[in-house]
């Protein structure tokens, strides 16, 4: 009876998708005659404030969160960057049975268009949806970018590693809906609708131009998964026809696997495309190659927010010690400043993670030095230029 | 390569596995089979085997495995089936396959290469998955080990992974609930779940490994992952003397690329199989190195680990025969002819190691011919 319920809502959703899905068709449509720059998928809304600053909230997490958001901090005020932090917490609430987020966050990620989040421990329980997901599913974050460069000064099996990858967000293997047919026996289903993959693939797309890469690749499953992946790889076709000056192919996740693993440098000049359960493993993987989910950023892009954040975890271990390491933070903070095009910014302060991280002797135990996190920043602040 | 450690016949498997009861688990019990090798096609001493050559490179490699299998004298009677999974407009492509199914299933000992499967949506279903499904082979093995003389980024890597083959991401159930909106369904099932942990935990102990690690998604995909997840945990109790632990699959992923040495023999469904069976092959030198098997309760199926069918490469004389080799290898320790097996894989590995003759893939510009020409003459000086 539940699970029956449980899968009638989806289903109505996906209905009310498609209804979406119509008013799609004259849109895409026009974007042919129209530059597709017009109708960016997920740019930057926000405006300064009177002060000259923009306001950002942020969202500094548990564990570790704090002392690496203190970093983040430190770091942007000595460079001088025209942002205001808002602090705000997330920590979920129980409201009509379902796990929602304070509403002071939710306006305040609405009012400023992007957020910096730092990690968040998952209530352990039952029928507890992640936060993560309901933040995702809050501000409807579709496309998840995860770029991985390999850090000079921290050596790894793989050398010049620069992949970038985008991941759907939504949908897919991760849409929730499950149920039990009969004891013993679980259908889960993989949700693929051409609305999301349409929006996702644009958006990778455009990112590749914005980021000065010619090629964009999807990467699927079709043989197997005839009409999901199938609809994701036809949409990319098709979407690939509004950019004529971007080279698109596709290619079977068994070999992106084995490829990027034999020898990651071909992928340097790509940005990779797929749905979600690829995406989530693969991003994982090649954050594995350049040395762990401590030295790479994240983007949560949204129609309307984009949020930010450390994909790593909370570490309780060691928090308030002041052993963690807030580079992933600071390095999708930079993210975050290049969407919102303070590009300037981005680059001073990028400049000075890795120059310290190279030079090795200001560096958290993680990456095999001895400085606390607040030594780390200090570095930082003075390899600013 | 896959020596005694990693490798010993189903039977021990199978005994193996007997020693786990659990009678409640359903009506036919997966302990009580029969032993396979009563089953194979045995005349004059030879024992009939099924050859499916494949697309792409099979031809090729499968030659090369003949060639081998005839210097060595292996009591090996071959029964060819040429099945392809081309789009060749061939109308007896469906009785290829059936033809090929009903081979295998009469001689319950197969040895196949990767048939190639269309990616458009009018194409047919994967031959390859529909075989396993078709034969029931349900554990999927694939062996994931440096080869001595093949130069890597990591060194010591050795570990086995266990994938179900016959239901989750791969149960070709999909449908289009309205224009633009697809649903794909995953099944898992306890019974599925069950037998294939109790494949690896047999596997385990028959191979002396030490630990197994359970790989999932049961963060996201709560009572699918779940059900397989917990399957397995109850399946450990009675395995005390191994070490158990689970891992999620992106982390899994992520240790694979930075510190595979940790693992052991995963055990995972479907379409994770996949993806870290190919994450695998590129730890070790590719798909030309890896190889693997099919294990259902009375039937194997023997081939390569890392399923490529290599269409890029077909007919340039190029391929690596050693995954195939490596699986007939097996397939030899399998039907109990450890001396031709050993011999085999001493010519091969010994080859590979001397380094003077290799094939482009593993760093060499060595022809298929010229590769297998230089085992057969290692064979000689054995």
């Amino acid at each position: 009876m539940l699970a029956a319920r449980s899968v009638a809502i989806p289903a109505r959703q996906c209905l009310r998708r498609a209804n979406g899905a119509s008013r799609w068709a004259p849109a895409l449509m026009q974007s042919q005659t129209r530059s597709y720059a017009q109708d960016r998928v997920g740019g930057f809304k926000g405006k300064k404030g009177s002060d000259g600053k923009y306001t950002v909230t942020l969202i500094e997490g548990d564990g570790i969160g704090p002392e690496i958001s203190q970093s983040v901090k430190d770091i942007y005020s000595a460079a001088n960057v025209p942002i205001k932090w808002e602090t705000v917490d997330v920590t979920p609430r129980l409201k009509d049975g379902k796990t929602v987020i304070p509403d002071e966050a939710i306006e305040s990620v609405n009012k400023n268009y992007v957020a910096l989040k730092g990690p968040l421990a998952t209530p352990v329980g039952k029928g507890h949806v992640s936060l993560n997901l309901t933040l995702r599913r809050t501000f409807n974050l579709f496309a998840n970018v995860r770029p991985c460069r390999s850090i000079v000064g921290f050596k790894t099996p793989y050398d010049n590693v620069d992949t970038v990858l985008i991941r759907e967000n939504t949908e897919g293997e991760y849409s929730g809906i499950e149920h039990v047919v009969v004891d013993g026996v679980v259908q889960s289903i993989k949700l693929i609708t051409r609305d999301a993959c349409e929006r996702v693939l644009r958006f990778a797309f455009q990112h590749a131009d914005a980021i000065g890469r010619k090629k964009v690749r999807a990467v699927h499953k079709a043989t197997i998964m005839k009409m999901s992946d199938g609809l994701f790889l036809r949409t990319a076709h098709d979407v690939a026809k509004e950019f004529p000056h971007i080279e698109f192919d596709a290619e079977l996740l068994d070999n992106t696997c084995l490829k990027m693993v034999t020898d990651p440098t071909p992928y340097n000049d790509k940005v990779l495309v797929m749905p979600n359960l690829y995406g989530d493993i693969l991003s994982d993987m090649c954050a594995g190659l350049i040395g762990g989910l401590g030295l790479t950023p994240s983007g949560n892009i949204g129609d309307e927010c984009s949020i930010f954040e450390a994909v790593h975890g909370s570490a309780p271990d060691i928090a308030g010690k002041q052993l963690a390491n807030p580079t992933a933070l600071l390095l999708s903070s930079i993210m975050m400043l290049q969407h919102m095009g303070l590009n300037e910014y981005a680059e001073n302060i990028q400049q000075a993670i890795f120059k310290t991280i190279a030079e090795g002797k200001t560096i958290t135990g993680d990456l095999g030095g001895s400085a606390k996190t607040y030594e780390y920043a200090d570095a930082v602040i003075k390899a600013l230029k | 390569m896959l020596s005694h450690t990693s490798q010993k016949s189903a039977q021990t498997l199978l005994r193996g596995a007997s020693r786990c009861i659990r009678p409640a688990m359903t009506t036919r019990g997966y302990a009580e089979h029969a032993r396979p090798l009563d089953k194979t096609t045995t005349f004059g001493g030879k024992t009939t085997v099924t050859l499916i050559p494949g697309d792409g490179i099979g031809a090729e490699v499968s030659e090369s495995v003949k060639e081998v299998f005839k210097a060595v004298n292996a009591p090996i009677q071959w029964e060819q089936v040429d099945v392809s999974g081309m789009e060749i407009g061939d109308k007896h492509m469906e009785d290829l396959f059936r033809e090929s199914i009903a081979s295998v299933k009469r001689n319950k000992v197969a040895l196949k290469g990767i048939l190639h499967t269309p990616v458009e949506r009018s194409g047919h279903q994967s031959f390859n998955v529909a075989l396993r499904q078709e034969l029931d082979i349900f554990a999927s093995l694939t062996s994931i080990k440096n080869l001595p003389g093949i130069e890597t980024r990591h060194k010591n890597v050795d570990f086995c992974i266990i994938r179900e083959n016959t239901e989750g991401e791969y149960s070709g159930l999909e449908h289009q609930s309205v224009n633009g909106v697809v649903e794909s369904l995953k099944i898992i099932t306890r019974e599925k779940s069950e037998r294939i942990a109790k494949f690896a935990f047999a596997f385990a102990l028959a191979n002396n490994r030490k630990k197994i690690t359970c790989i999932h998604k049961a963060n996201i995909m709560k009572l699918a992952d779940g059900l397989f997840r917990n399957t397995f945990k109850k399946m450990a109790e009675n395995y005390p003397t191994l070490e158990c632990n689970d891992m999620i699959v992106d982390n899994a992923s992520m240790q694979c690329v930075s510190k595979p040495q940790q693992f052991d023999v995963m055990v995972m469904p479907n379409l994770y199989g996949g993806i870290l069976s190919n994450i695998g092959a590129g730890l070790v030198g590719g798909p030309g190195v890896v190889p693997g098997c099919n294990m259902g309760n009375e039937i194997a199926l023997f081939e390569p680990g890392c399923r490529h069918v290599g269409l890029d490469i077909k007919g340039k004389d190029q391929a690596n025969p050693t995954a195939l080799l490596l699986s007939a290898v097996m397939m030899l320790r399998h039907l109990g002819h450890h001396a031709h097996a050993d011999l085999i894989e001493r010519a091969v590995l010994g080859v590979i190691a001397e380094g003077k003759t290799r094939t482009r893939d593993v760093g060499g510009d060595a022809t298929t011919q010229q590769f297998t020409r230089a085992i057969l003459d290692k064979v000689e000086q054995l």
